[in-house]
């Protein structure tokens, strides 16, 4: 995708658009990837404006008025719409302060884990060999680990804090886009096309990312988008271990590990932030498969 | 009476860019024991237009005809459950490519047997019996033995060989073989139309034989129709159609075979007929 | 006068290395095949699926070594197993495809396909490379207004055409051509072997075809070698070998062809009404 638009500063093609608007056809086919994608927007807008947003600083506690319920509940006031958790913080705002850092952790892990995979996945792919069968048993080793485990242990080793759970979650998350990767080169590299740049005197390098990477993304856009959320549970898992963010950053995974004693007394300091993850995930996952309906070849009716 | 009549057959497809006609308006007949060749090139509609008189096209595809009858019996009115019946019993068909057209997954004479049980209703003995014979019909040798085989241990010309004998199974009255030589060579290429001469003779089936390759319609056809772009262009027995083209783009396609070439350049098709004029031609 | 091509006695050999349950073999591919080609002349090399036919292409365009004999291009022995490929031999041998769909990067441009040989092989600036790609995608009869678009936006022909000139950029002097024409419609065969006989004559190009088609052969080549198993059964001028084929598989392969003309209809016709 970026080869595309980076070799090309005359657009005067009307091709792009013709490929955009039969993406668009196939997408749009799919209703859940509509809705799905249509969320996604709204969290991202949420996320980018969040301080213009959000009613109260999510980090001030007001003393006077802990836990106070929903403002359709009895007892609820208009001025905490969704409530206040166990020392006095507005429910609303810490949710859609918590936006940004779910939305910030997928982008990180999935383009760290994304980069990384497809590095090392392309080299596997395209000499075969030792380097390949070295590379693929160190990632059956890595997936062999339950995930979460795993991530947890690495988390343990760097220390907790947000930033070292996100590097812990993209390396559990790279042996996917290794593998994925690596099975995209090996078709690709027997096609003809790829023996006329060699022809044409192509050397390693470019071939590897010039003539055949570009032609693998599609499977590599559809499996980021999913481990884009993914990570986001992941993220909130670690959270709620206490390996992740730390209090008080209003992340959804932490806030749910704050809120667990209040489980049976307060009800929405749990169910919000669980419901919040929820929706994200679900609403990510149904625009990734709108993705692999639009982008995968083997699907198209044409 | 004919065998399969189709009159003024439409298919259309819904794509990203809108409908895209396919078939546009053609109208053919076989006979009992008469070969017919559907001959065109690439995107001629010529496949599109059997796999819709089979009921065999996705269901994006709108297909409508004025008339599309086999032995008499309408084939668009009829019930699906009985159309199915029809199709595969009375009419067979094989496709181009031998290996991909059989179950990767199953033994031949699985696949055989399984066409022999579900049409024919024959017992276990019966059947393997039924298709040790039709083997040796269709010349693949130690019959018996091949059954157990899978299509990844027989060569492209023996796995058409046994796509055949499948369609054979049921004593079919019409066969259609959409470009069933295309993926093989030359050699194995005759010994096939050879054998599909032979068994239609011999089974005084319909044949319809679909193919872009002007060589094998002069060594099979009785009757030839032409078409381009959906639309059938002509209309001719295998000789007249030879002798004396009437279309315009007939007559290019003929000059354009190498082995007709008289100079050092080969006419081309645009050179030899306008477009416009053969459909506006076609569609009257 | 030296031979633009010649193969002494080409030998080619695939391991498969043995595993659990089976011995490792050896398979040859080649068995010896020798043969030459003159400047501005056509190779034919005739053969059916798994002759070696595409095995010699290979190692005609250098992509794959031999594993015995000589190959001399141009005068010059070559040998890419134990020396490598210089820049200079890389830009005398080029190959087209015989699947026009396979062979175009479906996410590149027709201008940097056409470009992407100069790229790597020339210093030549941007401004000449996209004037000498202009000039070559006229050549092989496409227009400019192509130049920005992408393979898929084109019918298998033009594909083909713009598989060739990718191939002549470089300006080679000699073309593989393997199968060109055999997965093209009747009409569009015409006239990319009509391309093909053009600028054979415009730039004195050498050709090796490749194809299984008899018929094509008999147009356009000036030598004929006919290939069976790994081994060239018949090799000669194109009037003597269809004239006069000597080996068995040759007149099997003539007899297998299909005849299209009106004599042979009547034959037909006449052995059926018999019948």
């Amino acid at each position: 995708m970026t080869e595309v638009t980076a070799t090309s500063p005359i657009s005067t093609d009307p091709s792009r658009r013709a490929r955009l608007a039969e993406f668009w056809y196939y997408f749009s086919e799919n209703r859940g990837a509509v809705i799905g994608l249509v969320f996604f927007l709204f969290l991202v807008v949420l996320a980018l404006c969040a301080p213009l947003i959000a009613p109260h600083d999510p980090t001030i506690q007001y003393r006077e008025s802990v836990l106070l319920p929903p403002f359709w509940q009895d007892g609820g006031r208009a001025e905490f719409l969704l409530g206040t958790d166990a020392v006095g913080r507005d429910m609303l705002s810490r949710l859609i302060y918590g936006t940004r850092f779910s939305l910030f952790v997928g982008v990180i892990v999935t383009t760290l884990s994304l980069s990384g995979g497809i590095l090392v996945g392309v080299i596997a792919g395209y000499f075969r060999g030792w380097v390949d069968t070295v590379i693929m048993r160190i990632m059956d080793i890595i997936l062999a680990f339950p995930s979460l485990l795993l991530a947890l242990v690495l988390v343990a080793v760097l220390g907790p804090g947000l930033t070292n759970a996100m590097i812990a979650i993209a390396l559990v998350f790279q042996p996917h886009f290794v593998r994925l990767t690596r099975a995209a080169v090996m078709t690709e590299k027997t096609r003809d096309y790829v023996v006329a740049a060699k022809v044409a005197g192509a050397g390693h390098l470019r071939l590897m990312f010039r003539t055949i990477l570009p032609n693998c993304m599609a499977p590599l856009i559809v499996q980021a988008t999913l481990s884009f959320s993914s990570a986001i549970l992941d993220a909130a898992a670690l959270g709620f271990l206490g390996m992740g963010a730390q209090p008080p950053t209003p992340e959804w995974g932490t806030m749910l590990a704050e809120a667990r004693e209040f489980i049976l007394r307060a009800w929405w300091v749990v169910t919000l932030p669980g419901l919040a993850i929820l929706v994200t995930v679900l609403a990510i996952n149904l625009m990734g498969d709108g993705l692999r309906d639009a982008l995968d070849p083997k699907l198209k009716r044409s | 009476m004919a065998l399969l009549e189709i009159e003024n057959l439409v298919v259309e497809f819904q794509t990203a860019t809108g409908p895209f006609r396919a078939v546009d308006g053609v109208s053919l007949k076989v006979h009992e024991s008469e070969v017919l060749a559907i001959v065109g090139e690439s995107g001629s509609g010529k496949s599109v237009s059997m796999l819709a008189a089979m009921g065999l096209l996705p269901w994006t595809a709108k297909v409508t005809a004025d008339k599309l009858a086999f032995n008499g019996r309408d084939l668009l009115k009829m019930p699906s459950a009985e159309r199915r019946k029809i199709v595969g019993k009375d009419i067979a068909m094989i496709f181009q490519e031998p290996i991909a057209s059989l179950n990767p997954c199953f033994t031949v004479g699985f696949q055989i047997e399984e066409v022999l049980r579900f049409h024919m209703g024959l017992d276990r003995a019966a059947r393997r019996k039924r298709a040790i014979e039709l083997f040796e019909a269709v010349g693949i040798p130690d019959p018996a033995e091949r059954l157990g085989h899978y299509p990844h241990q027989m060569s492209g010309g023996q796995c058409q060989r046994v796509m055949i004998a499948i369609a054979l199974a049921c004593n079919p009255k019409l066969l259609i073989a959409d470009e069933p030589t295309t993926a093989l060579d030359v050699t194995i290429q005759k010994q096939i139309l050879d054998l599909l001469m032979k068994l239609q003779q011999e089974y005084r089936m319909g044949l319809i034989m679909i193919t872009h390759n002007m060589g094998v319609v002069a060594e099979t056809a009785d009757r030839v129709v032409v078409q381009y772009k959906g639309r059938k262009i002509e209309e001719a027995d295998v000789l007249s159609l030879f002798e004396a083209p009437k279309s315009n783009y007939t007559r290019a396609l003929l000059a354009a075979l190498p082995e007709n070439a008289t100079g050092d350049r080969l006419p081309t098709i645009s050179e030899l007929f306008n477009e416009q004029q053969t459909l506006e031609g076609a569609a009257r | 006068m030296t031979h633009v091509l010649e193969a002494r006695n080409l030998v080619r050999d695939y391991h498969i290395p043995g595993s659990l349950f089976r011995k490792a073999r050896t398979v040859h591919a080649l068995k010896g095949v020798s043969f030459t080609v003159d400047e501005g002349k056509t190779l034919a090399i005739v053969g059916e699926s798994g002759c070696g036919k595409s095995t010699l292409g290979r190692i005609i365009t250098l992509i794959d070594p031999a594993t015995a004999g000589e190959l001399l291009i141009d005068g010059k022995k070559v040998d890419i197993a134990s020396e490598g490929l210089t820049s200079e031999m890389r830009r005398k041998v080029q190959i087209v495809f015989q699947n026009p769909y396979g062979s175009l990067n479906p996410r590149q441009k027709i201008g940097d396909i056409l470009a992407e040989p100069l790229v790597i092989n020339t210093k030549i600036p941007a401004g000449e490379r996209r004037d000498r790609a202009m000039t070559m995608l006229k050549k092989v009869g496409l227009e400019e207004k192509h130049y920005n678009r992408y393979p898929h936006m084109f019918s298998g022909g033009q594909r083909q055409r713009i598989a060739i000139a990718r191939a002549l950029m470089l300006n080679p002097k000699l073309l593989v051509l393997d199968e060109p024409v055999s997965a093209l419609d009747l009409s569009v065969q015409a006239q990319v072997l009509n391309l093909l006989a053009d600028l054979q004559d415009e730039f004195k190009l050498t050709y090796v075809f490749i194809s299984h088609d008899l018929s094509v052969v008999r147009y356009i080549a000036d030598d004929v070698m006919v290939m069976y198993y790994g081994e060239a059964v018949e090799y000669g001028s194109r009037d003597e070998v269809f004239s006069n084929p000597q080996h068995s598989y040759t007149k099997t392969l003539f007899a297998a062809t299909p005849r299209a003309d009106v004599a042979s209809i009547k034959a037909r016709l006449a052995r059926k009404n018999a019948a």
